[in-house]
C-alpha cells in the first residue's frame, strides 16, 4: 500500500499540490484523474520520489520515503515499474533487450533464467515474435505493451502508469487498460494510473481519485463516478456529448 | 549572463560528480564502451584520414611559399617546419576541433533525444545512475580512442606533406624524410601532443554530454543543445589549448 499524507509541493510561486491525502490500495488499479494543470503529474512524480515534497510524507508500506537511506531508495526503485506516456523505450535496443535491461542491471539471475523471464513477460503482454524488432519498427500499442513488459519484468510491487493509452485508437486503448488491470489483479501490485481518459476510468477504475487545482476533491470507484453528485466531478465527467447522453439515459 | 555562466559551470561540475561513479554493472559498462568506441572513434577515422593528409599538404605548401625565396635555406628545413606545425598544433588541435563538431553534436543530440523522450527518466525510475550509465562510456571511449586518432593523424599529416612537396616539386620526398628526422625530440613533441589530445577528448565528451543531458523541452531544444555543444566544446578547446601551450612549452 502507498499512502500520501498532506503532500504540499510548489515551484516558486506556483503552488501545485496543496495538501493531498490519498491511500493507494494493493491489488487495485488506482486512477488519478483531473484536468490538465490539476497537479496529477506532479503528484505522481512526488510519489515516485522524482520530486521532493515541501510538506507531508509518502509511505511505502511501513516505510516513509523521505526517511529512507540512499541505498534503500535505490532498492525501492527496483520494486517499482513505470509505464511512461510515450513508452520511453531505449531506441538503441531491440524489444527483447529493452525488457531484459532491468534484469541485466539488477537481478542475480543466470542467463538462462533471464531468457525465460523475458519470454514469460513477452507472452504475458502478447508480444510473441517481436523480440528482434526495434522501437522505431513497432506501433504505438506495441510500444505500450513493451513498456508494460519492461515495467513488470522485475516482478515489481508497485506499478506506475502515466497516461498509458494516450495517442492510441479506442480499441487498442481498451486492450492496454485491460492488460494493466489483469496484471494488477494477478500479481497483487499497487498500481497507480495517471489519466484523463474517461473510458479508462469506467473500464479499470477500481479506485478513482479526482484532483482539482492541487486538491483531492473526490474519491470512489468507477461504478460511483457516474452517479457522483460532486459538482466538479460532474462537470469533468459529463463534459462530452457522449457522456451527457449517458447521464440523460441514466436519469430516465 | 555572468550569473548564468557560473551557474552553468556549477551544474557541469555537479554532473561530473555523478558521472564519475563506479558503474552498477561492469559488463554493461564494457558493452556500452565498445559501442561508443565504434560510434565515436572508429566512425571518425575517415574524416581524420582525409583532413590529415590534406592538412599536411597545405602546411608544406604554405611553408614552402614562405621559405623558398631564400636560396640559403635548405629545402629539408621546409619539412622540419611542417613537422613542428603538424605535431605541436595542427594534428592535436585542428583534428580535435573537427571531432568536437562531429562527435560533440552526436553526443548532445543522442542524450538530448533520450531526455525529451523520457528515456533518462525511465533509467532514473529504475534506480540507475543515468549520468554515469550514459556519459561515462562516452568520455572513456574518447579518452582511449582520440589519442589513437591523433597519432594516426600525425603520421598521415607528415605523409601528406611529403607527398605534396614531392608532387609539386617543392621538396623531394627523401629530403622531407630527412627534414622530419632533423633535431626531432620524439618524447617531448609526442608527449605535448598527447597531453593536449587527452584534455581535448575530455572536453569534447563532457561538455557535449552536459549540453545534451540537461536539455529541457522538445525537438527544437535538442537542436539548440547540439549547436551549443559544438560551440562550447570549441571555445573550451581553444582556451585549454592556450593554457596548455603556456604551461607545457614555457615551463
Amino acid at each position: 500500500m502507498i499512502q500520501a499524507k498532506g503532500i504540499i509541493k510548489s515551484f516558486g510561486e506556483n503552488h501545485v499540490l496543496k495538501g493531498v491525502d490519498v491511500d493507494f490500495y494493493p491489488g487495485k488499479t488506482n486512477l488519478i484523474i483531473g484536468r490538465s494543470g490539476s497537479g496529477k503529474t506532479v503528484f505522481l512524480k512526488t510519489i515516485l520520489g522524482l520530486f521532493e515534497p515541501d510538506g507531508g510524507s509518502i509511505h511505502y508500506g511501513e516505510e516513509v520515503l523521505g526517511e529512507m537511506s540512499k541505498q534503500r531508495r535505490k532498492t525501492l526503485r527496483q520494486e517499482i515499474g513505470m509505464v511512461f506516456q510515450g513508452g520511453a523505450l531505449f531506441d538503441s535496443m531491440s524489444v527483447a533487450e529493452n525488457i531484459r535491461f532491468p534484469l541485466e542491471m539488477f537481478s542475480t539471475m543466470t542467463e538462462h533464467e533471464k531468457d525465460a523471464r523475458v519470454k514469460f513477460v513477452m507472452d504475458r503482454v502478447r508480444l510473441e515474435g517481436a523480440d528482434e524488432l526495434f522501437p522505431s519498427e513497432i506501433s504505438g500499442g506495441m510500444k505500450k505493451r513493451v513498456s508494460i513488459a519492461r515495467a513488470i519484468s522485475m516482478n515489481p510491487n508497485y506499478l506506475f502508469c502515466d497516461e498509458p493509452n494516450s495517442g492510441l485508437d479506442p480499441e487498442t486503448a481498451i486492450v492496454i487498460d485491460q492488460l494493466i488491470q489483469e496484471i494488477t489483479h494477478e500479481y497483487g501490485m499497487t498500481t497507480i494510473v495517471n489519466t484523463h481518459d474517461m473510458n479508462s476510468v469506467l473500464e479499470i477504475g477500481d479506485h478513482v481519485v479526482f484532483m482539482k487545482e492541487g486538491h483531492k476533491v473526490w474519491e470512489g470507484t468507477n461504478d460511483q463516478v457516474l452517479g457522483s453528485t460532486n459538482a466538479d466531478v460532474e462537470d469533468y465527467v459529463f463534459k462530452s456529448k457522449l457522456f451527457k447522453q449517458v447521464r440523460t439515459a441514466l436519469r430516465k | 549572463m555572468i550569473t548564468n555562466f557560473f551557474e552553468g559551470i556549477g551544474a557541469y561540475a555537479l554532473l561530473m560528480t555523478k558521472v564519475f561513479r563506479r558503474p552498477d554493472r561492469w559488463k554493461l559498462f564494457y558493452r556500452a564502451l565498445v559501442k561508443e568506441i565504434q560510434l565515436l572513434g572508429l566512425d571518425s577515422i575517415g574524416i581524420v584520414v582525409i583532413l590529415s593528409v590534406f592538412m599536411g599538404g597545405v602546411v608544406t605548401i604554405q611553408t614552402a611559399f614562405q621559405l623558398s625565396d631564400d636560396p640559403l635555406i635548405p629545402t629539408y628545413y621546409i619539412a622540419m617546419a611542417t613537422r613542428e606545425s603538424i605535431t605541436l598544433e595542427f594534428s592535436p588541435t585542428v583534428v580535435s576541433l573537427i571531432l568536437a563538431g562531429k562527435v560533440g553534436s552526436n553526443v548532445a543530440s543522442s542524450l538530448g533525444t533520450m531526455r525529451v523522450s523520457e528515456q533518462i527518466d525511465a533509467l532514473e525510475v529504475m534506480g540507475v545512475n543515468s549520468a554515469s550509465f550514459l556519459i561515462l562510456p562516452k568520455i572513456v571511449a574518447q579518452l582511449l580512442f582520440n589519442p589513437i586518432l591523433i597519432i594516426m593523424s600525425l603520421f598521415l599529416g607528415l605523409w601528406g606533406g611529403a607527398m605534396a612537396g614531392d608532387l609539386l616539386g617543392l621538396v623531394p620526398f627523401e629530403e622531407s624524410i630527412m627534414g622530419y628526422r632533423l633535431e626531432f625530440i620524439p618524447f617531448e613533441n609526442a608527449f605535448y601532443a598527447l597531453i593536449k589530445t587527452v584534455v581535448f577528448a575530455f572536453i569534447i565528451g563532457s561538455v557535449s554530454a552536459y549540453s545534451g543531458y540537461t536539455v529541457k523541452g522538445g525537438a527544437v531544444e535538442v537542436g539548440v543543445a547540439s549547436t551549443n555543444a559544438v560551440v562550447r566544446s570549441c571555445l573550451a578547446i581553444i582556451l585549454a589549448n592556450y593554457l596548455l601551450t603556456d604551461l607545457i612549452l614555457t615551463s
